[in-house]
């Protein structure tokens, strides 16, 4: 009984970290729409701030506490700075495309806070008046979780009255039902998107301070606190306060539960509870997602483009002229080997299995609508299918490279049928959750995938074992894919497609099933990343679940987006160049990291539509002026 | 003619629906006939929109039934509905944005044609004169080419027009179908849908608010009044009713 | 068309940049390739990399090997397999290393060693601790520097069978390291006293642990001791959470690598009084190869050692030694001069045995307590990697034959 309630209060406090996590993205997302990745490097800033500031002004009451509320200042102040010199000017980019620009702040603020504060681990103090533990039931319980489990409700109030109480929070509120609305009110929309951006920025920062005495300020936080922010903020229902409240309350428990069960033997069989903490809270997301679309207490959000988005103009088919500049080149690519170093053919392997990879998003994203923040699940099952046939049963490299990708396409027809009743973010993060849950297989499954170690010894048959006859292979396979996908694109059914996006009501109305055209693209969309995934694990010989980790997916999703997620060419332009950019200045430079998020940053304001979007746009003439095959840029009409 | 002589295609009895313990829609019965323009009317918050989306199956009814040609299609889909042979225009225009005029004819084409599910050929190579000649039909062939994105609001109602009659339909079911537009356009359009109604022996159902229109074009017309059915009949005889022109003609300040 | 111009002139460009941007290479050097995790683990890896250049340094100052002087390409893997694997062929390929040293993540040695072996190019895997590096996915070109999960989870055993505790919690970090380091631990200890009852097991999230829970769990099972291998952030909050609650008290705890400069320096105020651990005393070992090591490195760096530093260096050392041995750059007479390789380092003479490919670098085993609020190793005594490794003819058939 003691046991229980103390796991309780445990739960509680947890419960309460994750809240002060999750609420700011929650509100940012709800007023801005925009997905914040650099939500957990706020939080770790925060933490890192407040470790230098009560270093600085001591470990009194005062110090402490004045160091806890001027981390969260600064954090805030950086926020405001972050809105007004990059995202205000993306507002207007197609969807997502601001997630492009958090995750290059994501690249800089790790590389900022490594070089300012170094790489050791820094254990900040306890908290005066809050060091020690009262007995609770007999049982220890430390006095600052206490004090946590009393913060959570209280940020949760005094958000209410700002938000219920103040004319400003009326204002935000409008906004988070309204956008155009609020600007039609007169008031000024930037200045309280500034304020809003400032305020979940604040609140990172503050969640990241207070974890101070509980845990070290360490340069891996930024991940796992966007990690849980965005479960905790899905879960409950974007933008919804009191949602993000009860779902870290339901996190909480939900994994106090589980630690506190530890092993339990139910008819002979053990089950490590204790194990599932590696994915529990992806577990409940899904389960949540699947019973309830919008999360616990959220509404359907409105459309995601919103007036003064872009419109995709028509894109016409590959006349003659196109189908010239592809076989040229083809023929660029077929002549790399003989024209270029070794090492240019192992660079050019990799960037055509990720230009297919993030093709293959491109289709989903693009013609389907649909946003995957777990696409790198069917590339992870490609590569793991295909290895796994290879290892295990035996089979010729040949043909498992065939049946990884039904490997792929098989999960993605699993998962896709549950995926596709969702829209929005809450379908990117239902991809997410399956993903999550396929890794955490692979990396837990010791005696059958290789757990954490992987596979090693996946090597191509003998025939394929020089780099230049793999090149070709995976030349020939990419190529294919990607003429698959586009002559796919203006099929029928790629029309289809694209109809369910553009206007839902009318395709329903002239006899088309929205989701099963969607189910089907999430297959084949899975089946091309699982090529590309096959391809991959033999071209390294090894593979590891880092092949289908969060990573993974938001890479593919910068590809994308680089590139310009309405163009076709977009996901090759864009896989391309990052891991172009990657691999030169990875090979240059020291702090890589921020260089490479600075380089994307660039491009994310001289190209607010992606590389070959933006070209597009420049270069295309009004009606029908979008290049061949290109998709074109304009302002919806007012 | 007499409703009684044509054909019936439409025949709705009984329907009601009540969104919250508040009746949108109570025991209406109707019936629309090949070759026939009936009008649904009434002030607004009548259950015009309601009643109508319970015809192509957007919302389920309490109770009551819909008969398209004989056959119960209460329960079915949209786009099942669709599939037996009834096109629909919407108050505000629904079209593919990223497609060309034509291309959203081709689109409901592909459909009618149940060619959504191939993966090869080129969609703009197909049923292109069909689309066309649609398009002919509706004024809208010299901007074919352009996108729907960029229309005109009084085109893109032409559009949905040729779009709703890609399947060869029996039944229109038009939404406020001037909606929007300006007087002359409106006339036009409405005059340009008699036409194509008569020479293809067509139903249309239309709801609209524009009076002109109405007693203009219309063969019938059903008043809906609170969720209730308050008059039905040829325009000299609502316009003539009494109860109409007391909770609707009198106070026609919704323009 | 236009864009797919842009696609094709980025095509053109990224072919003739990496065609034509190979670095000269200085003449008569001798290349060899780094690749690691500097930007996922720089804790241990900055230290790690002074390490190694303070031995590159001393070595040209003395004039090389081979009567050449040595360069060393160094790579950051992205601590990924796929990225090392590109690294990897990169140095090869590319730079023309003669061959390749370093990684830090278990899955991305265990990858750069099957590539080594397909490449047929010697691989020195400086820190990976998975025991299957060696051992079921060993190779003829691949050799480990660092003492394995195996060799130090087997130099706590004794001083936990000697307590004669009964019942055993155990927490770790969930995956293959943690996973590996239960494994050994209880089959060791069941062996060493057949008595030995394991309670409760909590295998927390890599990063993730949720310590106040955890904490709770293990005082809720009430064992006599707890074996950890938890490292990094896990083992702080671990420690924290756990003094407050005064799960310490009265329970003797056993953590892998908590004595390494690394992960118990972070603790200062916080370090736990008496828990056993395996780690590196730098500022008490006194033997003469050390405190020439220590001075040279206090004198460049004006910083302490951390156990990465000894890495480091003891891994150039090694690439030295199998040069001079092998005095050839040639990679089979590189393997056979590895086999059975002896040199010294700062923690004493090691051997690459030819057996299994593992050196016999050991670790200072010991007890942590505090000193001048920072936790140092407070009593220790160097446990000889060769001591602490199963029979050879068991080891023989963990080995695939070559």
């Amino acid at each position: 009984m003691a046991s229980i309630v103390a796991q309780f209060l445990n739960g509680l406090a947890s419960a309460s970290t994750l809240f002060l996590i999750a609420v700011g993205l929650s509100l940012i997302f709800g007023v801005t729409r925009i997905v914040n990745f650099a939500h957990g490097s706020l939080y770790m800033l925060g933490l890192y701030a407040a470790y230098s500031l009560i270093d600085r002004f001591g470990p009194t009451p005062l110090g402490f506490w004045g160091g806890v509320i001027g981390a969260a200042l600064l954090v805030g102040a950086l926020g405001a700075l972050v809105e007004v010199a990059i995202l205000r000017r993306i507002y207007r980019a197609p969807e997502l495309f601001q997630l492009l620009a958090t995750f290059a702040l994501v690249l800089v603020i790790r590389d900022a806070v490594l070089w300012h504060w170094g790489p050791e681990d820094l254990l900040g103090p306890r908290a005066p008046g809050f060091a020690g533990s009262v007995a609770i039931l007999g049982k220890p319980f430390p006095e600052y979780d206490l004090l946590l489990i009393a913060v959570g409700p209280l940020v949760l109030v005094l958000l209410w009255l700002l938000l219920n109480r103040t004319r400003w929070g009326t204002l935000v509120r409008a906004a988070t039902q309204d956008r155009e609305m609020v600007g039609a009110l007169g008031v000024n929309e930037r200045w309280l998107f500034t304020g809003v951006f400032a305020l979940g920025a604040f609140l990172a920062g503050l969640g990241g301070a207070l974890q101070i005495p509980r845990e070290p300020a360490q340069l891996f936080l930024d991940l796992t606190a966007i990690s849980d922010a965005f479960v905790v903020v899905v879960v409950g229902g974007m933008g919804s306060i009191p949602g993000a409240f009860l779902a870290a309350l339901l996190i909480g428990e939900i994994k106090a539960l589980c630690i506190g069960l530890g092993t339990v033997t139910v008819g002979g069989v053990a089950i490590s509870f204790s194990k599932l903490t590696l994915v529990v809270e992806f577990i409940v997301m899904a389960i949540v997602l699947i019973v309830r679309p919008y999360g616990l207490l959220g509404k359907p959000l409105a459309m995601q483009r919103g007036a003064g988005a872009p419109v995709e103009l028509p894109a016409r088919p590959d006349g003659r002229a196109m189908a010239l500049a592809g076989l040229a080149v083809l023929a660029a690519l077929a002549a790399l080997p003989a024209a270029g170093t070794p090492y240019a053919v192992v660079l050019a392997i990799d960037i055509l299995v990720f230009a297919l990879f993030a093709a293959s998003l491109q289709f989903i994203m693009g013609p389907a609508g649909m946003v995957s923040f777990g696409h790198a699940a069917y590339f992870g099952l490609g590569a793991y299918g295909a290895a796994l046939l290879l290892k295990r049963a035996g089979l010729p490299m040949e043909a498992t490279l065939a049946l990884g990708p039904l490997v792929a396409a098989l999960g993605a027809a699993l998962f896709g049928a549950f995926v596709v009743r969702l829209s929005g973010v809450y379908l990117a993060m239902l991809t997410l959750a399956f993903a999550q849950i396929v890794w955490s297989i692979a990396f837990q499954w010791d005696a059958f995938t290789g757990g954490s170690n992987g596979l090693v010894g996946v090597w191509p048959s003998g025939w394929l074992s020089g780099k230049t006859a793999f090149y070709f292979l995976t030349l020939a396979c990419v190529a294919a894919g990607v003429f698959l996908l586009r002559r796919i694109h203006f099929s029928p059914y790629g029309y289809a497609l694209r109809a369910g996006r553009d206007s839902p009501l009318r395709a329903d109305a002239i006899g088309l099933d929205i989701g099963r055209l969607q189910w089907v693209a999430f297959v084949i969309a899975g089946a091309f990343a699982g090529v590309a995934g096959a391809l991959a694990g033999y071209s390294k010989g090894s593979i590891s679940p880092e092949v289908m980790a969060v990573s993974r997916s938001v890479d593919g999703l910068v590809m994308v987006l680089l590139g310009g997620v309405q163009t076709l060419s977009g996901p090759l332009v864009g896989a391309a160049a990052f891991t172009w950019l990657q691999d030169t200045i990875a090979r240059n430079t020291e702090y890589w990291r921020a260089i490479l998020g600075a380089t994307i940053l660039f491009i994310v304001l001289a190209f607010p539509q992606g590389i070959v979007g933006q070209l597009a746009a420049w270069l295309g003439s009004r009606d029908r002026g979008a290049p061949e095959g290109m998709v074109g840029w304009r302002r919806r009409r007012a | 003619m007499e409703a009684a002589a044509r054909m019936t295609v439409l025949a709705v009895e009984n329907l009601s629906k009540s969104f919250g313990g508040v009746h949108a829609v109570r025991n209406v019965s109707f019936a629309v006939g090949a070759g026939e323009l009936l009008a649904l009317i009434g002030p607004n918050g009548a259950g015009k929109t309601t009643c109508f989306n319970m015809l192509n199956g957007q919302i389920r009814p309490d109770s009551g039934s819909v008969r398209l040609g004989g056959r119960e299609i209460v329960g079915l889909a949209p786009r099942a509905v669709w599939r037996l042979g009834v096109g629909r225009t919407f108050q505000i225009t629904a079209t593919f944005a990223s497609m060309t005029v034509r291309e959203n004819v081709q689109m409901a084409l592909l459909s009618h044609h149940r060619r959504v599910s191939s993966w090869w050929p080129r969609a703009a190579r197909l049923y292109r004169e069909e689309a066309d000649r649609l398009l002919e039909r509706v004024g809208m062939a010299e901007q074919a080419e352009r996108a729907c994105s960029v229309l005109a609001y009084g085109d893109l109602k032409r559009v949905e027009l040729a779009v709703a009659l890609a399947n060869a339909p029996r039944l229109l079911l038009m939404d406020e179908p001037t909606a929007g537009m300006a007087p002359k356009e409106r006339i036009a359009l409405m005059a340009l849908t008699a036409e194509i109604v008569r020479e293809r022996g067509l139903a249309v159902l239309f709801t609209e608010h524009d009076m002109d229109v109405v007693f203009t074009h219309a063969d019938r017309i059903i008043v809906l009044n609170r969720g209730t059915l308050i008059a039905a009949g040829r325009p000299a005889d609502v316009r003539a009713d009494a109860e109409v022109q007391a909770v609707y003609l009198g106070s026609r300040g919704h323009g | 068309m236009k864009a797919r111009r842009h696609f094709l002139a980025i095509a053109a460009a990224l072919a003739a940049a990496a065609a034509f941007a190979a670095p000269a290479a200085a003449q008569g050097t001798i290349k060899i390739g780094e690749l690691n995790s500097y930007k996922n683990f720089p804790a241990f890896l900055e230290p790690y990399k002074k390490g190694w250049e303070l031995a590159l340094e001393q070595v040209n100052a003395a004039g090389g090997v081979l009567g050449r002087k040595i360069e060393v390409v160094s790579r950051d893997d992205n601590g990924t397999p796929g990225d090392a694997v590109r690294v990897a062929e990169e140095l090869v390929s590319r730079e023309g290393v003669a061959f390749l040293m370093g990684t830090f993540p278990s899955n991305v040695g265990l990858a750069v060693a099957d590539f080594a072996k397909q490449k047929k190019i010697l691989f020195i895997a400086a820190e990976p601790l998975t025991d299957k590096i060696v051992w079921e996915s060993g190779n003829r070109y691949t050799f480990r520097l660092r003492p394995s999960t195996y060799m130090q989870t087997a130099m706590l055993v004794p001083d936990a069978a000697k307590l004669k505790k009964k019942r055993w919690a155990i927490v770790y970090p969930n995956y293959e390291y943690g996973q590996s380091a239960t494994r050994a631990f209880k089959e060791l200890l069941k062996k060493a006293q057949p008595d030995a009852e394991f309670v409760t097991e909590q295998a927390v999230p890599l990063g993730k642990i949720d310590a106040g829970a955890v904490v709770q769990a293990i005082a809720d099972a009430k064992p006599d001791a707890i074996f950890s291998s938890l490292f990094g952030p896990d083992l702080a909050r671990f420690v924290r959470e756990g003094n407050t609650r005064g799960l310490f008290k009265d329970t003797p705890v056993f953590n892998l690598l908590a004595g390494e400069p690394e992960y118990l320096d972070p603790l200062k105020e916080e370090t736990p009084e008496g828990w056993y651990v395996t780690g590196y005393p730098w500022y008490g070992i006194d033997t003469a190869a050390h405190k020439r090591f220590l001075d040279a490195y206090q004198k460049k760096y004006n910083d302490y050692p951390r156990l990465g530093s000894v890495v480091g260096y003891a891994t150039m050392m090694t690439a030295v030694e199998a040069l001079r041995k092998a005095g050839s750059t040639d990679t089979e007479k590189l393997v056979a001069a590895m086999k059975g390789l002896t040199l010294d380092t700062p923690l004493g003479p090691i051997t690459y045995r030819a057996l299994d490919h593992q050196s016999t670098m050991g670790a200072y085993v010991g007890r942590i307590g505090k000193k001048d609020g920072k936790g140092v190793m407070t009593t220790y005594t160097y446990a000889d990697g060769a001591r602490y490794l199963p029979p050879d003819d068991e080891v023989k058939k963990l080995r695939p034959a070559e």
